[in-house]
């Protein structure tokens, strides 16, 4: 199966170390990853601020660079979900501006095949143990566009049950947003702020020295406040705990 | 619109307040929690719920693609009932209409329902403006009159209220209104419904004329419907002589069969009822019985323009329980006062700028107070996609284009503020169209990664303010990649 790795310009640029996990992960289970060169961003920071017409040239590059391979996995919730979700939605407010369906049809291929990880592993691969080992306590954040976007349900949880060495304990308020919303987060960064300040108290609650999601850009926001506010606890995403082994353990 | 709200501020600037107001958070923390776990027991008992809440979108969606059909119907079952129909366009008109239906009556004092509708149109200040004095009868709309308060949202309008508070309001300001609040009352909840009882049911009993709103008209006989917790609705509706009902051109439904569904999906999804103590039904007028007279003004103010936005229309499906503010991250934090309008939370924040336009300060940054993170879709019972209008909205505010106000098509500019952000985004786009130039920013980014500031200025600040920034890595992914995987050198 010839599968793509959409990593994100967010992880692109700032998490390495996830899309490296992934590679691995993947690797691991028998998957030919490739990274076409070409990606960039998805459009979603446009596109959700209001700058649809911006988004649509970002689209349309995802389409061109992604559209031969089998499979589109991505480590982010909510770039998932912006495909998945406003791809479509894109392509039918063109046809109803009176631009035909060319957007639309250009968008379609990608739209199906465009998974996230978690998803990808349990849907695609049928997997759930993907023999990994990560000693430490664990709190998982369903982050919003993977939760009710995506629809992503139990999977992470229980990819990350079957991790030998890792107890996972359940976060007050799990499905609450953390506050990062994209540009949300400096639009409005009072609100934003108070509640990534709520989110970390719960997740401190847990007695876990580390909180998981599936999104980097959310973990940004917790982790950035995590620091700010002095807490001990650790933001990882899900992708490098599933990675890890007792050979290579994550660090 | 009303003129509660002229001069509101941006909803950041209002929500910095908000946030910092520890009884407040307090408040709505305790309240939103409460309730937003009580709604999600009671749906959970409804076999059906995912069935009952695509029957009320689709029953709304048809309802409002032939509403000059069904309000011609409800106007001639309305009338054919011994009732009067007025059309108002907007808030001016609809205050008017109803100042002089209470003028010809002679009286100047009436007793009113709880409505959306007249706080939106400003109608107990319009009133006021003419010597007639308005009193709100539900308990909740009584704490804010009595405070001289806003309301804070839409089915608890004093939510941001707690005991303490509500008994030092009915202490101090009762007696200007009416009956005292008796001696030594404290904040024991039954004192406080026992004093709200006592002072209101003087009113009842003197009120000639009632005003009220209504949930729902069902067109195929002219009914009107109220739903309610307190029983107090029911006097005001029942007892006065004369009957004003002021409704939205989009609560009708169809018939009584349609009436069902909402019957079933609104107490949960609001009260977290199986079904509320009071429904009040009434049609036109009838001798010995109940008011004498029954004018019903249907009004528009804004509703026509949204309906015709095919993004933006889904928000007149709304019902008003308040389940998405109840839910709302952003509401439990800012408070519904933010939002600048009777109509606060994320239905507000949608419906506002479309009712009022996008023009004013405040109602250009509504469509920005959410993180959209889509728990409001989730819990609404006629399945408003309030993220995808959220996103419809943004673009109007920082893109403009077109839109209807008052009847005409119209090609909105872009509101003001938003230049420097268009360029980045422009410069955004760019960028990501022309991998080479991305892969440039990255390496400089990481080149020069021990020489960026731990704090940012200007607009960076908003983040660094309350959170660290991420390290820069030593080199971005795609370098990692090319380095260990050979890959092809990115041509676009």
């Amino acid at each position: 199966m010839r599968v793509a790795l959409f990593l994100t310009c967010v992880n692109d640029t700032l998490y390495p170390d996830t899309g490296r996990a992934v590679v691995r992960l993947l690797t691991r289970l028998g998957v030919e990853v490739d990274f076409p060169l070409g990606q960039t961003c998805c459009g979603q920071a446009h596109y959700n601020t209001g700058y649809r017409h911006e988004a649509e040239p970002l689209a349309r590059r995802f389409a061109e660079v992604f559209g031969g391979y089998e499979a589109i996995v991505t480590p982010s919730g909510s770039c998932g979900a912006m495909v998945r979700e406003q791809y479509p939605r894109m392509g039918g407010r063109a046809r109803a501006e009176g631009r035909g369906n060319t957007l639309e049809r250009v968008l379609a291929p990608v739209v199906p095949k465009t998974y996230e990880l978690t998803e990808f592993l349990v849907d695609v691969l049928g997997v759930t143990d993907v023999g990994a080992y990560y000693p430490h306590r664990v709190t998982y954040h369903p982050t919003c566009h993977g939760l009710r976007g995506l629809g992503l349900g139990d999977r992470p949880r229980r990819l990350l049950q079957a991790v030998r060495g890792l107890e996972l304990v359940e976060l007050p308020g799990a499905e609450e947003c953390c506050g990062f919303g994209g540009t949300f987060a400096v639009k409005n960064p009072d609100v934003s702020a108070a509640m990534g300040a709520d989110k970390v108290r719960n997740a401190e609650s847990t007695g876990a020295g580390v909180l998981c999601a599936g999104d980097n850009s959310c973990l940004m926001h917790i982790g950035g406040t995590m620091s700010r506010l002095g807490s001990g606890m650790r933001p990882v995403h899900i992708a490098e705990i599933l990675a890890s082994t007792e050979e290579e353990p994550a660090v | 619109m009303s003129v509660t709200f002229v001069g509101m501020p941006a909803f950041p600037v209002a929500a910095h307040e908000a946030v910092a107001d520890s009884t407040l958070r307090g408040n709505l923390r305790h309240a939103t929690h409460t309730i937003r776990a009580k709604r999600a027991a009671a749906v959970a008992e409804v076999s059906d719920w995912a069935r009952l809440r695509e029957a009320g979108r689709r029953i709304k969606d048809h309802t409002l693609r032939h509403l000059d059909r069904y309000l011609v119907q409800v106007e001639e079952a309305v009338t054919a009932a011994g009732g009067t129909v007025h059309w108002a366009a907007d808030a001016e008109e609809a205050n008017r209409i109803v100042t002089a239906l209470v003028k010809a009556t002679g009286e100047s004092e009436v007793v009113k329902v709880k409505s959306m509708a007249t706080q939106e149109i400003g109608l107990n200040e319009a009133l006021e403006a003419e010597g007639i004095r308005a009193y709100e009868t539900d308990l909740a709309e009584l704490i804010v009159q009595l405070g001289k308060d806003r309301p804070s949202h839409i089915l608890v309008p004093a939510i941001h209220r707690n005991r303490g508070e509500i008994r030092d309001i009915f202490r101090s300001e009762m007696r200007e209104w009416g009956r005292p609040a008796p001696e030594g009352l404290t904040d024991a909840p039954a004192e406080l419904a026992e004093a709200a009882r006592l002072h209101l049911r003087e009113k009842f009993l003197r009120a000639k004329v009632g005003i009220s709103g209504a949930n729902f008209v069902v067109a195929e006989t002219g009914t009107l419907v109220v739903v309610e917790s307190e029983g107090n609705g029911r006097m005001c509706l029942t007892l006065p002589e004369t009957l004003i009902s002021v409704v939205g051109i989009e609560k009708v439904v169809p018939t009584w069969r349609d009436l069902e569904v909402f019957l079933q999906t609104l107490p949960r999804s609001s009260t977290a009822e199986r079904m509320n103590p009071y429904t009040s039904m009434w049609t036109g007028v009838r001798d010995e019985d109940g008011p004498s007279a029954f004018h019903l003004v249907l009004l528009d103010n804004g509703r026509t323009d949204t309906l015709a936005d095919e993004v933006g229309r889904q928000a007149l499906r709304c019902i008003r329980c308040s389940a998405c503010l109840n839910v709302c991250p952003v509401y439990e934090r800012a408070g519904g006062h933010a939002y600048g309008s009777v109509y606060p939370g994320p239905i507000g924040a949608i419906l506002s700028p479309q009712l009022r336009g996008t023009q004013s300060e405040i109602d250009a940054s509504l469509p920005f107070a959410s993180s959209l993170c889509g728990a409001c879709y989730e819990v609404c019972p006629v399945a408003i996609d309030i993220p995808e209008v959220l996103v419809h909205l943004r673009e109007r505010v920082v893109q403009g284009g077109p839109a209807t106000r008052q009847g005409n098509k119209v090609v909105l500019k872009p509101a003001k503020g938003h230049a420097a952000e268009r360029a980045a985004m422009r410069a955004a786009r760019w960028a990501f169209s022309h991998a080479g130039a991305l892969r440039g920013g990255q390496r400089l980014a990481s080149r020069t990664r021990r020489l960026h500031p731990r704090t940012l200025p200007g607009p960076g600040r908003a983040w660094t303010g309350t959170r660290d920034l991420p390290p820069v890595p030593a080199e971005p992914f795609r370098d990692w990649w090319q380095r260990t995987h050979g890959g092809q050198e990115g041509t676009k």
